[in-house]
């Protein structure tokens, strides 16, 4: 210990050298949060989605039609509901609510994960809808003249291109995320966030704690950015093709 | 004209008493109508008459309001394992071409064979190269959709549904969105066709086509059928008074 700082920077400095540890494992538990929360709100954001986008074909039985319209209805339910709260409060009604009606103590983290993940699958499933829809419905016509079935249509045809046009979006989310994981040190995950208030505890360094942690943030957002451009580069390939010879038509 | 009617003989599909309406409005009144093997069938008329709705009605894209479809005599019932089963033996190609944009060329024609007629990779591939050389587009195996000219993508279209080995072929329009250029290339596919002996319904404008082409004429107007016989009855001896001022209108644009 050299005492006490007496600049800004040196105040940074001191707090990175004592609490920089337990900041990169915040910054860790926030990537993993917003990593897997992104990736199963994805998950669940195409399921409801698909569902919300499923036709209720003319020749189906009442019963197929039945179980159609009452999964609709709840999954409809369910992304107003999550659409319509904060997710800290969210976090709250499920965290405690599991606590004190089943008696589940659910580790923060993974508590955690699931809030996020509902929350981006309630926000997904609306982009997923549209996505699905703004695909030209000619090729579902295509599609469905070769005799293709619904669930073949969307699997081969329709979902490999709303999931391509999702792409910058998922990767928003995923940034989006990461900033949003802050809420979570409400039911005390030991994200980012929540590592700058315990480092806050010793020296009351609001400003000095907090332009850390801002930076950290900062580096995790942009990185991901970029990291999301490059990779939409790669998916749009090449851009030419090349013409066969007649001759090694049969080879390829 | 008796003798060229008897060489059809196998009815591959026939509709009856069919009828559909959007709402009140009433598209297709009574249609009798049928299709024997290896017939080539045009269907003229103004636009608005019902022709692409019939066609859809014969496809089950749309439920027929009364009425049958009749597949080698027997219904085809409008529950979706049914409808899947029927279309994969009635192919439809569509004036906007409709090719899958997310498949390359050889992809876009294999799909269909290997998951609606559950055949092999292999001889998906086989099938699917098969008719690319047909249509002239066996070059262009790697492109993708938008990488290719309007007639090169019908040409692709046509491969697809060929490839599928359907009974019966129906276009709708295959040349209509086409730049006068490349209408040429397409006639001249479903020509080959045509001579090959493959059974289609034709909906068109080309009436060049129409004549030289089919063995029947259907002439539709106001949702139902005013007149139908081969092209020399229609085009040279019309005996409705609506088939005449449609054909003078027609020749005379
Ligand atoms: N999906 C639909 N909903 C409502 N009306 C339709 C629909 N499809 C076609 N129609 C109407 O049916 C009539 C016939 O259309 P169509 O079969 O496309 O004629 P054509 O192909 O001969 O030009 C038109 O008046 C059209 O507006
Ligand atoms: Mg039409």
């Amino acid at each position: 210990m050299n005492g006490i700082p007496e600049t800004f920077f040196g105040w940074v400095s001191l707090i990175f050298s004592e609490y920089g540890d337990m900041f990169i494992k915040g910054m860790w538990s926030t990537l993993f949060i917003a990593a897997l929360g992104t990736i199963f709100g994805c998950v669940i954001g195409f399921l409801v989605g698909i569902i919300q986008s499923t036709p209720i074909e003319s020749g189906s039985s009442l019963m197929l039609k039945g179980v159609i319209r009452l999964t609709k209805l709840m999954v409809s339910i369910y992304v107003e509901i999550f659409r319509g709260t904060p997710m800290m409060v969210q976090a709250m009604v499920i965290y405690y609510g599991s606590m004190q009606v089943f008696g589940w103590n659910i580790i923060p983290i993974y508590a955690g994960v699931l809030i996020l993940s509902l929350n981006t699958g309630a926000y997904m499933a609306e982009s997923v809808r549209g996505g699905i829809v703004s695909i030209d419905p000619g090729q579902t016509e295509g599609a469905k003249a070769m005799g293709m079935t619904h669930v073949q249509t969307m699997l081969y045809v329709i979902l490999p291109q709303a999931f391509r046009n999702l792409i910058p979006q998922i990767g928003n989310g995923f940034v989006s995320a990461i900033k949003d994981t802050s809420v979570l040190n409400v039911i005390s995950v030991t994200e980012l966030y929540f590592m700058g208030r315990t480092a806050c505890g010793t020296y009351f360094r609001y400003f000095e704690v907090f332009f850390i942690i801002s930076m950290i943030y900062l580096i995790l957002t942009f990185i991901s950015s970029r990291l999301l451009i490059l990779l939409e580069k790669k998916l749009d390939g090449e851009s030419d093709y090349e013409l066969i010879a007649e001759d090694e038509i049969g080879a390829v | 004209m008796e003798q060229n009617m008897m060489k059809y003989d196998e009815t591959i599909l026939s509709v009856e008493h069919l009828g559909k309406s959007f709402g009140k409005n009433e598209v297709l009144k009574d249609i009798d109508f049928s299709v024997r093997k290896g017939e080539v069938i045009s269907i003229i008329g103004a636009s608005g008459s019902g022709k692409s709705t019939l066609l859809r009605c014969i496809n089950m894209l749309e439920t027929p309001s009364s009425g049958n479809v009749l597949y080698h005599g027997e219904p085809v019932k409008n529950t979706p394992r049914d409808v899947v089963a029927y279309r994969s033996n009635v192919g439809m190609v569509f004036q906007s071409f409709n090719l899958f944009a997310n498949m390359k060329v050889l992809k876009n024609c294999m799909i269909g064979v290997q998951k609606v007629n559950k055949k092999h990779e292999a001889e998906a591939k086989a099938l699917a190269l098969k008719f690319l050389k047909k249509v002239g587009m066996g070059a262009y195996l790697n492109a993708r959709p938008h990488q290719l000219s309007g007639g090169q993508k019908q040409r692709v279209a046509i491969a697809r549904a060929l490839a599928m080995e359907p009974d019966l072929l129906l276009f709708d329009e295959p040349t209509s969105a086409l730049d006068p250029e490349m209408v040429g290339e397409v006639l001249e596919v479903i020509k080959q066709l045509a001579n090959e002996g493959l059974t289609m319904v034709v909906v068109t404008h080309e009436m060049a086509f129409a004549r030289d082409v089919s063995t029947r004429v259907v002439f539709m107007d106001k949702g139902i059928i005013e007149e139908e016989g081969t092209p020399d009855v229609i085009f040279n001896h019309p005996q409705s008074e609506r088939t005449k001022a449609f054909l003078n209108r027609f020749m005379n644009q």
